[in-house]
């Protein structure tokens, strides 16, 4: 019934206009990063020839280092599992400044409800409350600090979505409100000794099993929810996302709230796995989740970017860290090339937008 | 069963102590294309901006289908049936094009998930795909982003959400005013497409060709008041001119400004 003098007229589909999903060209950086460490590793005199991620001496049975292989994934897993919601937040346009101060005050929180009262048979040193605090069931202080994330990342949607201010100035004021949460709930000092329950959360390699978990989840929430479309155009186009009716300012609450829960959660992680906790725990995360994200594809300007891209960018992050250790680069300079790399990401992302768009 | 799909009577508009508005009365058959013209600032943007409920009017009275309505907002004017192509393009450039055509009434399943029930992309790609036949829209890949599209396919994308939606009205306010002239006929084309199915059609324009192209019956407005309306067969471009300049006015509106 369409006629065929109606339509885009003689418009050809060109396959170059196709847009070559990002994560690839992640993937392969991250291959070229191992190269270079591999060929480093080779070539630098004092490293004796060996190897980055591959063991060639006979007596393992595995071709790749996996004691290396293992502290990296477990080094990213935490801050991975904060990404996740960064990632969130920057699709839809925004940012999140207070995820790492959040984690030091999450942690500070939940590990009071979460102390053991018997250390090695004496009294736990370091009681913030009294006995009826202590060896509580573990999925009460795993509660006790997600709604507490729940409810600094209401807070931080609210301001953002009600009173619009930009998102950098909310989360900025978040940030040093957070650390003076997480210094003010002991007066600075640690929180320690947790139930053998509450210790397993974050036991050997589990950070790794959460963020992958969570990865997966939050991969299909973003990519095939009402939810995560939602998300996207906001971040895409928010005046359109308006005027098609979607409810911008409370789906900007719920985007601010999902990330501060899964920051709240990698606290839990974190203060289980380090069976402490401490008011200065989490510094520079945030920076670090917004580097894995950004590293990851996922665009600033927001709109853009996805969860695989971001766990991608963490893997990323973890290699150049975890390389920079291996050929021995002082910590200094490690900081340095890390803050490079991170401004090559964007500038690269930046040049690869400007070409996608002189092509239409 | 009544043949006019909207009708104004005395629609009237005041911003502060501007008459932006003065007594509009205008009536749409079913099926018919009218075209509003007039110079700028003569309250072509602000009729339309009544009538979808971008803004509330100061009096007057609007039927749309039979019924008298005062919608709150353009979402509610939409869910009654009528469907607006902005004058910018009201679409996210990351998605792609089923996205952009369901943005804010997408297909779900698995409903009690609340906010986080999946989406049935299988069924929205279908539906995308009969609403672009429906209007002879040709997109060679409904699953590019938007951004790697031309300006054409843009508007095209945007003019197919009232096929898809099966709207009782589709209002567009200069649809090719920032188009090419290989996609303003592409954009004609779908708009011819429309009246062969008997959709009705409010066309705001400066294009005097492409309104004597398009459309049945064309309304003049002058300094917030229809002046003129006329159809087709019984004018010309200088006459529609002489009423736009105010060389000229309307029998049936003398006095009118």
């Amino acid at each position: 019934m369409s006629d065929t003098s109606h339509g885009t007229g003689g418009l050809k589909f060109d396959a170059k206009k196709r847009t070559w999903p990002n994560e690839i060209n992640i993937f392969f950086a991250l291959i070229i990063i191992i190269l270079i460490f591999e060929a480093l590793g080779q070539a630098l005199p004092y490293m004796n020839g060996q190897s980055f991620l591959f063991d060639t001496r006979d007596r393992f049975d595995s071709i790749f280092n996996e004691a290396r292989l293992r502290i990296i994934i477990l080094q990213v897993s935490i801050i991975g599992i904060i990404a996740l919601g960064v990632t969130q937040v920057i699709i839809s346009g925004g940012i999140d400044l207070s995820s790492g101060p959040l984690v030091g005050a999450t942690a500070m929180i939940v590990m009071s409800f979460a102390q053991t009262e018997l250390v090695n048979g004496n009294p736990n040193p370091k009681a913030v409350f009294g006995d009826w605090a202590f060896d509580l069931p573990v999925i009460l202080p795993v509660i006790v600090g997600l709604c507490f994330g729940a409810f600094i990342g209401a807070i931080n949607g609210s301001l953002i979505a009600y009173t619009r201010i930009p998102p950098f100035i909310a989360t900025l004021g978040m940030f040093l409100i957070c650390r003076g949460i997480a210094q003010a709930w002991t007066r600075g000092k640690p929180v320690s000794f947790p139930t053998e329950g509450y210790a397993a959360l974050g036991k050997g390699m589990a950070p790794v099993f959460w963020f992958l978990a969570l990865a997966v989840l939050f991969h299909i929430v973003l990519k095939y929810t009402l939810y995560g479309k939602h998300t996207y155009a906001i971040g895409s186009n928010e005046d359109a996302a308006r005027m098609s009716g979607i409810n911008v300012k409370r789906h900007k609450v719920r985007v601010y709230m999902i990330a501060s829960m899964l920051a709240a959660f990698a606290a839990i992680i974190l203060s289980s796995k380090n069976l402490t906790a401490q008011s200065g725990m989490g510094i520079f995360y945030e920076l670090y989740a917004i580097a894995m994200a950004v590293i990851g594809g996922v665009s600033l300007t927001g709109g853009r970017g996805s969860i695989v891209g971001t766990v991608l960018g963490a893997m990323v992050f973890g290699v150049i860290q975890s390389g920079f250790t291996y050929i021995k680069l002082d910590a200094f300079y490690q900081l340095m090339a890390m803050g490079a790399i991170i401004i090559s990401a964007v500038v690269l992302d930046k040049m690869r937008q400007e070409r996608a768009a002189s092509r239409t | 069963m009544t043949d006019t799909i909207l009708e104004t009577k005395d629609l009237t508009k005041y911003y502060g102590g501007v008459h932006a508005l003065e007594g509009a009365n205008f009536t749409l058959k079913k099926g018919e294309h009218v075209a509003i013209m007039g110079d700028n600032g003569a309250g072509k943007s602000t009729f339309v901006r009544q009538i979808t409920g971008v803004e509330q009017r100061t009096r007057g009275e609007i039927i749309f289908d039979g019924q008298p309505v005062s919608f709150a907002g353009p979402i509610d004017a939409r869910k009654a049936g009528i469907e607006t192509v902005f004058q910018t393009l009201a679409l996210a450039d990351a998605l792609d094009v089923p996205d952009n055509l369901f943005l804010g009434r997408e297909m779900t399943k698995l409903n009690w998930l609340g906010p986080f029930r999946f989406l049935d992309y299988k069924a929205m790609r279908q539906a995308t795909m009969d609403g672009l036949e429906k209007t002879g829209v040709k997109i060679p890949n409904i699953r590019n982003s938007i951004q790697n599209m031309s300006g054409g396919q843009r508007q095209c994308v945007a003019i197919a959400r009232t096929a898809t939606f099966a709207s009782k009205l589709t209002i567009m306010d200069e649809p090719t005013a920032a188009l090419g002239v290989q996609e303003t006929a592409q954009v004609e084309n779908i708009i011819r497409t429309l009246k062969e199915q008997g959709e009705p059609l409010i066309l705001v324009s400066h294009n005097m060709r492409q309104v004597f192209d398009l459309v049945d019956r064309i309304i003049v407005f002058r300094r917030g008041r229809i002046v003129a309306n006329l159809n087709k067969e019984d004018t010309d471009g200088q006459d529609v001119v002489a009423y736009i300049t105010g060389a000229k006015t309307g029998a049936e509106f003398e006095g009118a400004a």
